[in-house]
């Protein structure tokens, strides 16, 4: 009961996530999301701190009402937090960013469906105090929130040329190019569309398990 | 000969393992079989028929695309010199050795490219697992260029090469694991990730465009007849344009290796007489071809669907996917039932995507690859029902 805010312990309750137990590369949940709105880093960036948000606050709601739940409507109960927080996350969306609420569409609603989110109330909240709780939620966003980013870094750069909006690579419009485009590059088009997304988080997988044998499969 | 291996020979230390150059033994290794046998052999009682291995295997198909390639560089000088608007132009056979010396102009770059970065990747891969470099992609660098169209810049060759290489074939475990075709995913992904570079009319004929040349390929102009405003008024002013015979000939604009199907007949002897493809493969995808052709026909309706069956087995990509990218014996169904349903499907799909989505002229890439995934499971069944029938045998007699 003595133990500090920030033990070792709850420190690798965030830092795990982040590498060698991360929800998207190593536990493959999340993957839908992933591959949708990863085109832009901005999306990417509103939708990954949406998921912490949601999972944070879940995993503390659920943790604080964990001993109060019937475990046979367990299921019912978590979805009716999430959904409640998820909504809250969209109407805050379209409330102060119309345009990007626009874009994300139905994905914000569908972060109900994610599976990450009930992973973590199933697997950690129902059976640890809210302190560990709100840490192992906010590490699992962010590891999450990272991934996306770091998909939407490759897809926006050389799907768009640009990130964050800024052209990166000089103008592509066809008549006025300048930079890259002048010398005859051409944006790869294959970004963009979802089957590139999935190449790209299987090949962040491949090196994330050449660095690490221990995460190698024996089959 | 003795010279050479006793170089050889005296090198060796060097390069095996605590030599100085042990890094570097892939490297010879493969270098020292391509000129001689490796030194570990069986020494009896193998029962080996034949000599042949990946190498030869290898070697064979390359043989076999040979007249692809020489007609398919003739062909592209033919139409750069179109596209230039010089006078050898008018008649197709008039200044040979120019039009040959141009394609070769435009058709060697990319040879070049796709087989340096393509040999690289491999390198770098062999290096890194420590083994000789493979032989699998001397077909695959082979087959690249073949399937690009002639204005395809350079880079993208070598992109696309490399996102094979890594991505269609190393991901999987090297030559032999693929699953997909190597060189197809090349086609494909330059295909999906480059639209305007791929497809449409601009990128077939190498060098500048001129005025009142139209550097459309028969699948463009047919696809065409698909909307609003098609190129011929009716296929009677098509036959104008592309007759079956310069079609079956290949004198007409596509990618670089595929226009000829005599080409491809000539390759695809050389490879059931050698063995090394499947005439099963082969002549069940040009039925599955002709067998949707004739289907279609019976629909009819527009000029598209109207076009005789056997059109659609000289136009386009359709003879060399059946000869040189299905009969792949990596990517192809295994069993004997099985290459029959893989290769008549495959025909009978690429013709329908062909026609019935004019947004994806070239059917036949998709149609190879989509079979390529599903091989697995028609060899499944097949060895499945066969189990079934001899247990049926057994129980009965």
């Amino acid at each position: 009961m003595s133990e500090s805010l920030f033990s070792k312990k709850n420190r690798k309750l965030i830092t795990d996530p982040l590498t060698d137990n991360n929800p998207v590369t190593i536990q493959v949940l999340g993957i839908c999301s992933a591959l949708a709105i990863t085109v832009q880093v901005n999306q990417a960036i509103v939708m990954g701190l949406s998921v912490i948000f949601v999972t944070m606050m879940g995993n503390v709601v659920i943790s604080m009402l964990r001993n109060l739940i019937p475990s046979r409507i367990r299921i019912i109960v978590q979805l009716v937090v999430v959904a409640a927080l998820v909504i809250v996350v969209d109407q805050v969306l379209a409330a102060f960013l119309p345009d990007l609420s626009a874009k994300l569409s139905v994905f914000v609603g569908l972060i109900i469906t994610n599976c990450i989110i009930m992973g973590r109330l199933e697997a950690f909240a129902m059976a640890n105090k809210p302190w560990p709780s709100l840490l192992d939620g906010f590490g699992n966003g962010l590891g999450y929130a990272g991934l996306l980013v770091l998909v939407a870094v490759f897809r926006e750069l050389f799907g768009s040329g640009t990130l964050l909006g800024f052209t990166i690579f000089g103008n592509s419009l066809p008549g006025e190019e300048s930079g890259l485009y002048a010398m005859g590059y051409t944006n790869n088009n294959m970004m963009i569309l979802p089957p590139m997304a999935l190449i790209i988080v299987g090949v962040i997988i491949w090196v994330q398990r050449l660095r690490n044998k221990e995460l190698q499969e024996d089959h | 000969m003795k010279f050479l291996e006793n170089i050889l020979h005296k090198m060796e230390p060097n390069f095996s393992k605590g030599g100085k150059f042990e890094k570097w033994n892939p490297l010879f290794e493969t270098m020292a079989t391509f000129a001689f046998t490796p030194k570990l052999v069986t020494q009896k009682g193998s029962h080996i028929r034949d000599g042949v291995d990946l190498k030869r295997t290898m070697m064979t198909v390359i043989l076999a695309m040979i007249p692809c390639l020489l007609f398919g560089i003739y062909n592209t000088g033919h139409f750069a010199e179109i596209a230039k608007g010089s006078s050898i132009a008018a008649s197709y056979w008039d200044g040979f050795g120019t039009k040959f010396t141009s394609g070769l102009i435009v058709v060697l770059p990319i040879l070049v490219v796709s087989y340096g970065v393509g040999l690289t990747v491999e390198f770098i891969f062999g290096m890194l697992r420590g083994h000789a470099l493979h032989e699998g992609f001397l077909v695959s660098g082979m087959l690249i260029p073949l399937v690009m169209p002639a204005d395809v810049p350079l880079w993208m060759v070598g992109v696309a090469t490399v996102f094979a290489v890594v991505i269609g074939k190393e991901v999987f475990g090297g030559t032999g694991m693929n699953v997909v075709n190597v060189a197809l995913t090349a086609r494909a992904f330059l295909f999906f990730a480059y639209p305007t570079s791929m497809s449409g009319d601009k990128v077939w004929l190498s060098g500048q465009e001129v005025d009142g040349v139209s550097g459309s390929t028969a699948l463009g102009d047919l696809a065409s007849f698909m909307s609003d405003k098609p190129v011929f008024e009716n296929l009677d002013a098509y036959y104008g344009k592309y007759s079956l015979m310069d079609s079956f000939m290949g004198m007409i604009p596509g990618s670089i290796g595929e226009t000829s199907t005599l080409a491809c007949m000539i390759g695809a002897a050389v490879l059931i007489f050698t063995g090394v493809g499947s005439l099963r493969i082969i002549a069940s995808f040009f039925a599955g071809g002709f067998v949707m052709g004739m289907i279609l026909n019976a629909v009819g309706g527009n000029a598209y669907l109207d076009l005789p069956a056997h059109f659609h087995l000289v136009i386009g990509g359709f003879a060399f996917g059946a000869v040189f990218m299905a009969t792949d014996p990596v990517t192809a169904a295994q069993t004997a039932t099985g290459k029959l349903i893989y290769g008549f499907l495959g025909g009978f799909v690429a013709i329908m995507i062909r026609v019935l989505n004019p947004a994806y002229p070239e059917g036949v890439m998709l149609a190879i690859l989509f079979m390529n995934v599903m091989a697995p499971i028609i060899d499944h069944y097949v060895i499945q029902s066969n189990i079934k029938k001899r247990l049926k045998r057994v129980k009965t007699a």
